[in-house]
């Protein structure tokens, strides 16, 4: 399927290239609906990899590459189940997210990442699973998961560890605070800095100049040099359900997705 | 080195600005969540201007319940 238009993502496939483009409202919130179409899309692989060199990742939205998981649809879903439940709904939605991210990791073209604005938590891990990241040089990252009780559950905290020195992953993690897209850089998790409105131009630029490479050799490069952390992934898929199964987990969490005040509750 | 008055006002004429509102018309004093009706994504837009203006890192957690635009200016200038 060379192209694809659903509720919360289409993409698109020209000259080698397909660009997945994260259309969903408000913040391209990854919940289930979001999943069911990323689903689709790693889907296609097999069909596109044989004339794909490059995958584009990029929002429609403004102001927002994605937000991250989708907390409010998490929380109402869960708070009505009995805990044994709860944690099996989220144990599974965990599962399928990492199968998407894994895949997307792996992919067998290189992948890209086109940020602008806000990207949180699964937003960042999804970026995270990426190849390069190009980031306007207004967009803005962070892991805020440990404000809520938690850790990031789509494999944050292995591919930073893969990708990036401690002092800034345990910085990140430890505070939850944002970083801009210059200090990004200088930490090794942005490639390359774009202007404002200019991140999409720039992965499109560089895309071009990785698709004249020989695809086997662009592929062999990149088994070689990333590497998928899958025992540390399966750890913390453990260890997500276990922190997300306490009753102060669910209190941050209500807290969080009834503020409704310019800065949502994040202590 | 800005003096906090000059820090405070380059503050308010990015906000200005970035609002487009007429110069002069925010005051260091002025609640800016108030005045200019900014949600959470502008407030994380407002702080990646004043970042990339004055070359800092300004972590939220440090403007966390700061709401007028001189202390926000006194959080800037300690950056400095």
């Amino acid at each position: 399927m060379k192209s694809f238009a659903g509720k919360a993502l289409r993409w698109d496939w020209r000259d080698g290239i397909v660009e997945l483009t994260l259309d969903h409202q408000p913040a391209n919130e990854i919940g289930t609906a979001m999943l069911a179409e990323l689903e689709k899309f790693v889907a296609a692989f097999g069909a596109l990899a044989p004339e794909t060199s490059v995958c584009i990742i990029a929002s429609a939205r403004k102001s927002v590459f994605s937000a991250g998981a989708d907390l409010r649809e998490l929380y109402h879903g869960a708070a009505p189940l009995p805990e044994k439940e709860r944690l099996a709904g989220v144990h599974n939605f965990l599962e399928r997210v990492h199968s998407v991210l894994n895949a997307i990791d792996g992919a067998p073209f290189v992948t890209i990442a086109a940020v602008h604005g806000v990207c949180f938590g699964g937003g960042l891990e999804l970026a995270l699973a990426c190849d390069i990241i190009v980031a306007d040089k207004m967009a803005r990252f962070a892991f805020p998961e440990l404000r809520l009780g938690l850790i990031p559950g789509f494999g944050g905290i292995p591919r930073l560890k893969r990708d990036l020195g401690n002092a800034f992953v345990r910085d990140l993690l430890f505070t939850g605070r944002t970083v801009n897209a210059a200090r990004a850089q200088a930490a090794g998790l942005v490639a390359q800095l774009a202007g404002e409105g200019e991140a999409l131009r720039i992965a499109r630029s560089t895309a071009a100049q990785i698709a004249k490479f020989d695809p086997l050799a662009r592929e062999s490069a990149k088994k070689f040099i990333k590497p998928i952390p899958y025992e540390e992934l399966r750890r913390e898929i453990g260890l997500f359900c276990e922190l997300f199964a306490r009753p102060a987990v669910m209190a941050a969490l209500k807290r969080f997705v009834e503020d409704s005040g310019p800065m949502p509750y994040l202590p | 080195m800005r003096t906090l008055e000059q820090t405070t006002q380059e503050v308010l004429d990015l906000a200005a600005k970035h609002f487009q509102l007429p110069a002069g018309s925010l005051a260091p004093g002025d609640d800016f969540f108030k005045k200019l009706g900014i949600d959470s994504l502008q407030t994380l837009e407002m702080l990646s201007r004043l970042e990339n203006h004055f070359g800092i890192e300004l972590p939220d957690y440090e403007v966390q319940g700061v709401s007028d635009f001189r202390t926000l200016a006194e959080r800037i200038q300690s950056r400095l």
